[in-house]
């Protein structure tokens, strides 16, 4: 055993030594292997991993454009953007969500709204390594507390951005609307369209209401773009190259924040909507509805707590009365029915009814009550006017009949939007026989025609309509459609005329008679807006209108104390000024004001006299 | 043609006081100076490696430096025991290697679902016993395989395959798929080296092949299974578990023949390769200095490799051949294993690439491992 052992030293040796040489072999095929696969992906696929390698280090990221701003028509800013410090979490980058937001807590202070935005915000519409807001609007020691303590918050940034910011706050909240983030229900919008998405890229706000949301388009701008360096992380290193991004186009309106603000205060602890149109342009030159909103609330994120405040208040400060808030016209709507009827030939201004205080359709029982209870006794078309007979009016109305009522009545604007650009206007609603059929409410009746003729029943109108209608007839049935936009960057806009007729009247002198009995609404004696031949400083022509909140029952007594303040009759005014040479109409309503005089009219006086006083001064 | 006059040197000992004095220097101290130097040739290129792949942090390279220090004074060290000795703690080393792996299955530390350290107690670090069985069992098995005829009987394979078989399955249990393969593998070699017959490995390789399908439905975890559907698809996860060798091959595949340049790589610097100063290190030299830069390191490994066969082959001993052929080979699997994961040819198996990636234990065994070829070679029997 021993001995076979020591014989076969060298056998062992030569067994050893081939299977050496094998196994060199073998590693050395091997290692060719590996040198073979390093030139496939060094040499074969190069480019192709050199682009990847290109793509994971430069990455194009978008710029937000800047949006454009939007001035009155004096050239007074109305919405800007204002740079605001907003602190923001990269969520990828943070080592413990929780400890972080505690110790920012305890730095700057993050409340339950914050938080609850915050959450929001990571749950939807983020593209990976985007930072996030958490809070906005840093102080500067907020500013300086974050950043000396940079170190302990991995991912915790200070961004400076710019906001649109509304200095004017609540009295352009309706008209100018406001932006907000864009939702999942914008971003839907806006995926729906290359381009759109294409120029969305860095974009954080939208426009959602008004003249931000009509405008949108040339407001926002056009997105640039830069070519940056960023680490697997996403930090960015270097910018490589740049491409600026275009800001949106300024906006100059025909609103005059003058007369804007002046309807603000006037209407304050009211509710109510004040409309002014240029009669020349029919630039709108205020578009105010009572009571307002602080739009700069929206922009940052308004909490729900606040924002169900706004939805539940009674007085419902979110609703834009002036475009969208519909009332029946009531007595404004007289000098039109007079128009109407005139055309048709069922009256002139010769002709006069006998008011006994009340009318009666043929075979009816129904008593109609004008207003005064011992009526007007003999009333011709312009006393009417001046002192607002309803039994004139239900009688010329039934003469004229329903059928020959409404076109007139339709030319004016009612019962459709003539607007150009007001985005949430309502068409409010002109009766005639095919509307009432098709709204289920049975078959024309003569007496709805009496009620149509005082404005009551079933029409409605808003008093961005009553105003326009108003500039027409102020234009003499010229149409100039209502727009809020007339300039961009300094380039006046011409907007398209709409697809309505100029009125004609077959007696043009009509339009003069009819100024010269609303002129007497005014300065008349027995004149129902009489109360402002106080503080006449230009010639005024307008109509009272008192608008019935509730339907009162036949023959009762109609005691306004006795009725609960919401519940009193709203107050209407129509005017344009001055009377020869109209520059500005305006329609003011007062809900519950029940004394059109009293109320409604002195505002619409007001705005007359700051218009034309401040355009002469 | 100093290298050949070194290696004569070292090869004749009976004319050790005859040639140039500092090859008898080395030569009674045990070194195989070739070798060493290739080793610290190795060592530097790996810390300069070290520095990009760490992102430039200085520290990191200290400590490597500092564990290449470790690791050379261990050569060193266990290069003088005589290789009697090793045969004689060889059975012990295993059976006490074996104990611990025991103690790892039953209180043992690990994360991600595996147990692979032991907690020693007092100021001792944790330790993991698969790196003791790493050395022990190829020594064990030579050590076996020394006393017995060459080539082998089968029923001493049988024997032998039995020894290898009990820590391979104590290490998948913990469990540890890669090194459970490569350890049983370094055992295996020390058979092949034995002279085990052609026509059992390939009947081995034809067993394992069949194998293959029952491992995937019974032995293998999610986890371990997911590495696979990785490896043969990376692209189905990209962010995921994918992640990583679409990075590596970037970055590799980017440095084109040239590369980027030294600390230029954009994949390595700009933190897209993950792990790049451990596993995926190689891409880091790929990225940075290219085709040029990964041949080089290439034929540096297969030199080491080489001059370890040599030498293995030169061997006074059977045991002390059977030990080193079969350390040298498990040496360049280990290469072999690294690269070839990272460039995607092989699935990810956390197998560090020897003597560039950063870690001490790793370092420490492989100089170890080094020191012991170096014993078997330089010491010779009176006779």
């Amino acid at each position: 055993m021993w001995e076979q052992s020591i014989r076969d030293k060298a056998y062992e040796r030569r067994l050893f030594r081939a299977r050496a040489i094998v196994a060199a072999v073998l590693v050395i095929s091997a290692l060719l292997a590996l040198v073979w696969r390093m030139t496939y992906l060094q040499v074969t696929l190069h480019e192709k991993y050199q682009d990847l390698s290109e793509n994971n280090r430069v990455q194009i990221r978008p710029i937000a454009p800047n949006r454009g701003l939007i001035y009155d028509r004096n050239g007074v800013l109305l919405a800007e953007n204002i740079p605001a410090y907003s602190l923001t979490l990269v969520p990828e980058r943070v080592e413990n969500m929780d400890e972080t937001l505690a110790f920012l807590n305890d730095l700057v202070g993050i409340n339950d709204r914050d938080l609850e935005q915050f959450e929001k915000r990571i749950s939807y519409r983020r593209r990976p390594y985007e930072p996030v807001v958490l809070r906005q609007r840093l102080s500067e020691e907020e500013i300086a507390a974050v950043m000396v303590n940079r170190f302990y918050l991995p991912g915790v940034d200070v961004q400076a951005q710019l906001i649109r910011h509304y200095p004017h706050g609540d009295a352009f909240a309706h008209v100018l609307g406001y932006v907000g983030r864009i939702n999942q229900r914008d971003q839907e919008r806006i995926e729906r369209d290359d381009e759109t998405r294409r120029r969305y890229s860095a974009t954080s706000h939208i426009g959602k209401t008004g003249i931000e949301r009509r405008y949108e388009d040339i407001l926002h701008g056009e997105v640039g773009y830069e070519k940056v360096e960023t680490n697997a992380r996403g930090r960015l290193l270097r910018t490589l190259e740049r491409e600026n991004p275009q800001p949106g186009t300024d906006l100059t309106l025909h609103l005059d924040s003058r007369l804007q603000l002046l309807a603000s205060e006037l209407l304050e602890g009211r509710r109510g909507a004040v409309v002014a149109i240029e009669v020349e342009t029919g630039g709108i030159l205020t578009l105010y509805s009572n009571p307002g909103y602080d739009p700069n609330a929206f922009v940052t994120g308004i909490s729900f707590s606040d924002y169900e405040a706004l939805t539940t208040s009674l007085d419902k400060p979110l609703f834009d009365r002036a475009t969208r808030g519909t009332y029946p016209p009531a007595s404004t709507l007289k000098p039109f029915v007079g128009l109407a009827a005139l055309e048709a030939g069922s009256t002139n201004w010769n002709y006069t009814v006998r008011d006994p205080g009340w009318y009666q359709l043929e075979n009816d029982e129904r008593f109609y009550r004008d207003w005064k209870r011992e009526g007007h006794g003999v009333v011709d078309l312009e006393m009417a006017v001046v002192e607002s007979c309803d039994t004139y009016f239900y009688d010329v109305a039934v003469r004229t009949g329903i059928d020959r009522l409404t076109p007139l009545l339709g030319q004016f604007g009612f019962g459709r939007d003539m607007s150009s650009d007001v985005i949430s206007a309502v068409s409010g609603i002109l009766p005639d026989r095919e509307w009432k059929r098709d709204t289920g409410r049975g078959s024309w009746y003569p007496g709805d025609t009496v009620n149509l003729g005082i404005g009551q029943g079933f029409m409605t109108v808003t008093p961005l309509q009553l105003a326009t209608a108003t500039a027409v007839l102020a234009n003499k049935g010229r149409w100039e459609i209502p727009r809020l936009l007339a300039a961009e960057n300094d380039v006046p806009t011409i907007l398209p005329h709409g697809d309505i007729p100029d009125i004609t009247l077959a007696d043009p002198s009509d339009w003069d008679r009819m100024f010269k009995a609303m002129e007497n609404v005014v300065i008349g004696r027995h004149g129902t807006a009489r109360a402002l031949r106080r503080h006449l400083d230009f010639p005024i022509a307008g109509k009272t209108g008192t608008a019935q909140v509730v339907g009162i029952e036949q023959d009762a007594e109609y005691d306004s104390e006795a009725l609960q303040e919401r519940l009193r009759d709203h107050a209407w005014f129509m005017a344009f000024s001055p009377v020869d040479k109209p520059q500005i109409a305006i329609a003011v309503i007062v809900e519950n004001g029940e004394s059109s005089g009293r109320t409604a009219a002195p505002i619409a006086q007001a705005i007359i006299n700051q218009y034309l006083g401040g355009a002469e001064g | 043609m100093a290298s050949t006059d070194f290696s004569r040197t070292v090869s004749t000992p009976a004319q050790h006081h005859t040639f140039d004095r500092s090859g008898a220097f080395f030569a009674r101290l045990h070194i195989d100076i070739i070798l060493l130097l290739l080793l610290l040739i190795l060592c530097g290129a790996g810390l300069l490696i070290l520095y990009s792949g760490s992102g430039q942090e200085m520290g990191m390279v200290k400590r490597q430096a500092i564990h290449f220090g470790i690791g050379l004074v261990l050569l060193i060290f266990a290069a003088q025991i005589p290789p009697r000795l090793y045969q004689l703690i060889a059975p012990w080393a295993l059976g006490v290697g074996t104990l611990l792996l025991v103690g790892v299955l039953v209180a043992g530390v690990g994360a991600k679902g595996a147990q692979r350290w032991l907690d020693l107690p007092g100021p001792l670090p944790r330790f993991q016993p698969s790196e003791l069985v790493k050395l022990a069992l190829p020594l064990a098995v030579a050590w076996f395989m020394a006393k017995r005829p060459v080539p082998p009987r089968f029923r001493d394979l049988i024997q032998a395959l039995i020894i290898i078989l009990i820590p391979t399955v104590l290490i998948l249990k913990q469990p540890d798929l890669g090194t459970s393969i490569l350890i049983s593998t370094s055992g295996l070699l020390v058979l092949f080296f034995a002279g085990m017959s052609w026509w059992l490995i390939f009947s081995m390789i034809g067993i394992v092949a069949a194998l293959a399908p029952v491992m995937w439905f019974f032995v293998m975890h999610p986890y371990q299974k997911q590495r696979v559907l990785t490896f043969l698809n990376p692209e189905s996860d990209p962010l995921g578990s994918g992640w990583n060798i679409i990075q590596s091959k970037t970055a590799i595949g980017s440095g084109g023949i040239h590369g980027k340049g030294y600390l230029q790589g954009t994949q390595s610097q700009l933190e897209f390769l993950p792990e790049s100063h451990t596993d995926f290190i190689i891409a880091v030299l790929a990225e940075e200095h290219g085709l040029i830069g990964a041949c080089l390191l290439l034929l540096l490994y297969a030199l080491i490799i080489l001059r370890c066969l040599y030498i293995s082959s030169r061997c006074e001993t059977l045991f002390g051949r059977l030990l080193s052929g079969s350390m040298s080979v498990t040496f360049f699997i280990y290469v072999f294993v690294n690269i070839g994961m990272v460039s995607g040819i092989l699935p990810v198996v956390g197998v560090p690439l020897p003597l560039v990636s950063y870690g001490g234990t790793s370092v420490v065994s492989l100089m170890l491992g080094f020191g012991l070829i170096m014993a078997m070679y330089t010491h010779r029997q009176r006779k």
